[in-house]
């Protein structure tokens, strides 16, 4: 199942449809990493309000989708995790440290927004 | 644990990645069944999804049963048996500390399992296989 991505202004919007095999998540993980330059995103949204499972692997992923995206120079925020998933997680022990989270996709648009300007005024990203 | 009379049963071989997937749809389908909240059927998929990983990274092939199963009080409950047959967990007691493992992975499974469910039980053999039997009774 593959994951539609969508450019909307400086960002990609992954909407995750529905469940995710591992092959489907570290696919997910590859085309994100690659396609942040050549679109030139500056943040990146996952959104995984239709997953009823996040296991280890799918929390290790999004992890690394996160930090992967940074070292390239954008930020990620994934969003929609649904309650019963967020309880299930954190019973495992599973936590996504370091990682931005909201609760919507519109949330997640404006964080993005957020941190940008923030970036931007930092002029840390002011020679891109 | 208990004994329990077993209901109804669904068995998932499992393969490769996609067999988890199945496997933790099938057995939240008969938690669903068996009218557990939503809380409970994600954390019920949550543990099959752990369990079923176990057998595609240490062992290859394996098994996951979910029964639907009853208390001697008609309580209903879901019962998940993940057996392989593969190298064997080689010191249990290690197994179910916290952060070990031996894959180099976060090494959270069987603990995290443990918390999620209401019993857990596991028999493990060093070079034929583990067994690992886990089960939630409806509040």
């Amino acid at each position: 199942m593959q994951v539609p991505i969508l450019k909307q202004g400086p960002y990609l919007i992954a909407m995750v449809q529905s469940a995710l095999t591992d092959e489907d998540l570290k696919q997910l993980r590859d085309t994100l990493v690659d396609q942040i330059s050549h679109v030139r995103a500056r943040g990146v949204i996952v959104d995984v309000t239709a997953l009823d499972v996040i296991d280890s692997f799918a929390t290790r992923t999004l992890r690394d989708i996160a930090h992967m995206i940074r070292l390239r120079g954008a930020e990620t925020v994934i969003v929609g995790i649904q309650p019963e998933v967020a309880f299930s997680m954190v019973k495992l022990g599973l936590t996504l440290e370091g990682v931005a989270t909201s609760l919507d996709l519109e949330e997640g648009l404006a964080y993005l927004d957020r941190s940008l300007r923030g970036t931007v005024a930092d002029g840390r990203r002011a020679h891109r | 644990m208990e004994g329990a009379l077993i209901a109804d049963e669904v068995r998932v071989p499992i393969d490769s990645d996609v067999d988890i997937v199945t496997a933790r749809q099938k057995g939240r389908e008969m938690a669903g069944h068996c009218g557990f909240p939503s809380t409970e059927l994600a954390v019920i998929a949550t543990a099959i999804s752990e369990l079923a990983r176990n057998i595609v990274r240490y062992a290859i092939r394996g098994e996951i049963v979910v029964r639907q199963i009853g208390k001697d009080n008609g309580k209903p409950g879901i019962e998940v048996i993940a057996s392989d047959d593969g190298p064997g967990i080689p010191d249990l007691t290690l197994a179910l500390q916290d952060g070990y493992s031996t894959s180099g992975s976060l090494g959270l499974g069987l603990p995290g399992v443990r918390r999620l469910m209401d019993e857990f039980d596991i028999a493990s053999e060093f070079g034929r296989g583990t067994i690992v039997t886990v089960r939630k009774w409806k509040r």
